[in-house]
């Protein structure tokens, strides 16, 4: 299996960051960073990682099932995940999570048919003191309003990306 | 760009870098102050580091708060093994949102820490376990650690004194159960995120079974301000045995929700009110989960106290991770049992019997309850299989899924006897936290 440059210089970091005989470490942060290139975890990544550092296909299998943002399936171009954990929930992250699948009548883990959105309801994101909060793939939107929950799905329904959508601004640089 | 403003009740020492221009950079950390400590440690023996972080009276930050100088002074001198120094950055008790901000604002406050635990112990290799969720962190923190490189902090023979030590970033994706020291050492070892039985604890078998200090960020980030200042000066901050300042996070029904840095022992009351600026829309306080939704609630008029480890234990709650969730008197308490249980039910590893059951089985019954269809001896039912997993679980998920449980059900049964006989909620009118 063949990844980017990029990705193969990354994964070559990784496997030096770790004790010798212990490339086992770099597995997830393998998985997760080829994760947004592959799209999910196919048979194929599962594989070339497990060769990569030294164990069976079956072990990676057993890893990756046990975390949340490894996908056996690919989500969205843009991937919008909604907290209503008990902060965000105080303040409203509930409602923006069911106008949202409302809006796009998809639900959690599910993609639009274009495979353009995807929705997932998550726990806590560490972004309890700006609720609710929400994340679109790595990027965080705090004290995130229903108008601009609204915007969001509307503007990437008809093409736009999130930089483009007035109103709303990512708060990591 | 701080994500709030700061509060003039504030006590700026951790976070007194926070809002500087370019306050990530080596450049800034070095024009004040920064890596002063590690110089002043590099000149201290072993025990003596560990004396100055024992006398500060600082306790861990991520939550259980077990004295730090103590959990170091375990690590055994001799081993025949490396010794690892590990940072939980797994960030993800609910309520709590402090470590984003030190990694994000000053990351080479936490390397300097990092460091001079690493000199405390002898250890060489050290990792910064982040949570999968926060990306844009690891670049920062990869930066930050390559300006450290750069400028002789990290590396075979730091600042010319032939002191080694190397540090890098280890990414998580996405398990709360990964936060818990043992699980964060399995996961961190490519596994799943099972916790080990201890003893031994990580200090004696930690990474690959070798002697690991594992600590949170914010921990780490209080030890150069005590190394450069004195143990006796961080712990005069505080309360007795409770050292230093905290970032405490504000959030729920609170005019002015955010991070802020107090001492502890600030009283809770004080916060809501002063700091965070009262109750939003002029309601009346209702309930207060005090530090991260692990800890048994706290009544509103069980809220005047010391936001401080004993007196939060003394209140049979706990100080926790700083998360300070407020709740007014439009929150629905069994929603809100049930928001926790679902939480604790979704990242439960499953391992331990008691936890993944009971979570299952709780969140049924706070699921049937708050639609109304709850009987009447469900109330005394939730109480007991919640005290049912208390310490029979490996590790404090159990534990921390039943004791808010408990608390809620013992404190608020009027709102469990509101929701009997097909009644819908009561709060349905009124309140933001209805049933979908």
């Amino acid at each position: 299996m063949t990844f980017s440059p990029e990705l193969e210089a990354r994964f070559e970091k990784f496997l030096a960051k770790y004790p010798e005989g212990r490339k086992r470490s770099a597995m997830i942060p393998m998985l997760i960073y080829a994760q947004d290139e592959v799209g999910s975890m196919t048979d194929e990544l599962v594989e070339e990682v497990a060769r990569r550092v030294g164990v069976t296909p079956l072990q990676v299998q057993e890893v990756l099932t046990y975390y949340s943002m490894l996908h056996r399936k690919p989500m969205g171009k843009y991937h919008v995940q909604i907290c209503t954990n008990i902060s965000c929930l105080l303040v409203g992250g509930e409602e923006l999570w069911d106008r949202a699948c409302h809006k796009l009548g998809i639900g959690h883990k599910q993609v639009t048919k274009d495979g353009r959105i995807s929705l997932e309801e998550v726990e806590c994101i560490g972004a309890c003191s700006w609720a609710p909060a929400i994340q679109v793939n790595y990027d965080f939107y705090h004290d995130v309003t229903m108008d601009q929950i609204e915007k969001l799905i509307d503007g990437l329904q008809s093409g736009r990306n999130p930089e483009q959508i007035a109103d709303l601004r990512k708060v990591n640089s | 760009m701080l994500y709030n403003e700061s509060s003039p009740l504030e006590v700026r020492i951790l976070s007194r870098r926070f809002g500087m221009p370019n306050s990530a950079s080596i450049e800034t950390y070095l024009a004040t102050d920064g890596y002063k400590a590690l110089e002043k440690a590099l000149g201290m023996s072993q025990d003596e580091i560990i004396n100055e972080v024992k006398a500060s009276g600082l306790r861990g930050r991520g939550g259980a708060g077990f004295p730090t100088g103590m959990k170091w002074s375990f690590v055994p001198r001799q081993s025949p093994k490396p010794k690892y120094i590990m940072v939980n950055a797994d960030e993800s008790e609910p309520g709590t949102c402090k470590d984003r901000l030190l990694i994000e604002y000053d990351p080479h406050q936490m390397i300097e820490g990092i460091l001079i635990a690493a000199l405390a112990v002898g250890a060489q290799q050290g990792y910064v376990y982040i949570r999968g969720e926060y990306r844009y962190l690891i670049d920062i923190v990869d930066r930050a650690i390559e300006e450290a490189y750069a400028h002789n902090y990290l590396g075979d023979n730091i600042l010319g004194r032939g002191v080694k030590f190397h540090l890098a970033t280890h990414s998580g994706a996405g398990a709360y159960e990964c936060g818990e020291e043992s699980a964060l050492l399995e996961s961190f070892e490519g596994k799943r995120g099972v916790p080990r039985i201890r003893p031994p604890f990580p200090a004696v078998a930690g990474a690959y079974q070798s002697p690991t200090i594992l600590n949170n960020v914010e921990t780490f980030c209080s030890v150069p301000p005590i190394i450069l200042n004195g143990g006796a000066y961080f712990a005069g901050l505080g309360t007795p045995k409770n050292g230093g300042t905290r970032l405490f996070c504000l959030s729920g029904h609170i005019n002015k929700p955010g991070v802020y840095e107090l001492p502890m022992g600030f009283n809770l009351m004080r916060m809501i009110n002063e700091v965070g600026g009262g109750m939003r829309n002029g309601k009346k306080l209702k309930a207060v989960i005090p530090g991260g939704s692990s800890c048994p609630l706290l009544k509103a008029d069980e809220c005047d106290l010391a936001m401080d480890f004993d007196t939060l234990a003394a209140a049979k709650s706990m100080l926790g991770s700083g998360g300070v969730v407020v709740m007014d008197e439009d929150t629905c308490m069994v929603k809100a049992a049930l928001r926790i249980m679902r939480f604790y039910a979704h990242e439960s590893c499953g391992w331990c019997i008691p936890c993944r059951e009971g979570t299952t089985w709780l969140r049924k019954l706070l699921t049937r309850f708050h639609e109304g269809m709850g009987q009447k001896s469900d109330i005394v039912l939730i109480g007991d299989l919640a005290k049912n997993m208390l310490g029979r679980t490996f590790c404090p998920l159990g534990d921390a899924a039943a004791l808010p449980t408990i608390s809620i059900v013992e404190k608020f049964p009027e709102e469990f006897e509101a929701h009997l006989n097909g009644e819908p909620c009561p709060y349905e009118k009124s309140s933001r936290l209805v049933a979908a």
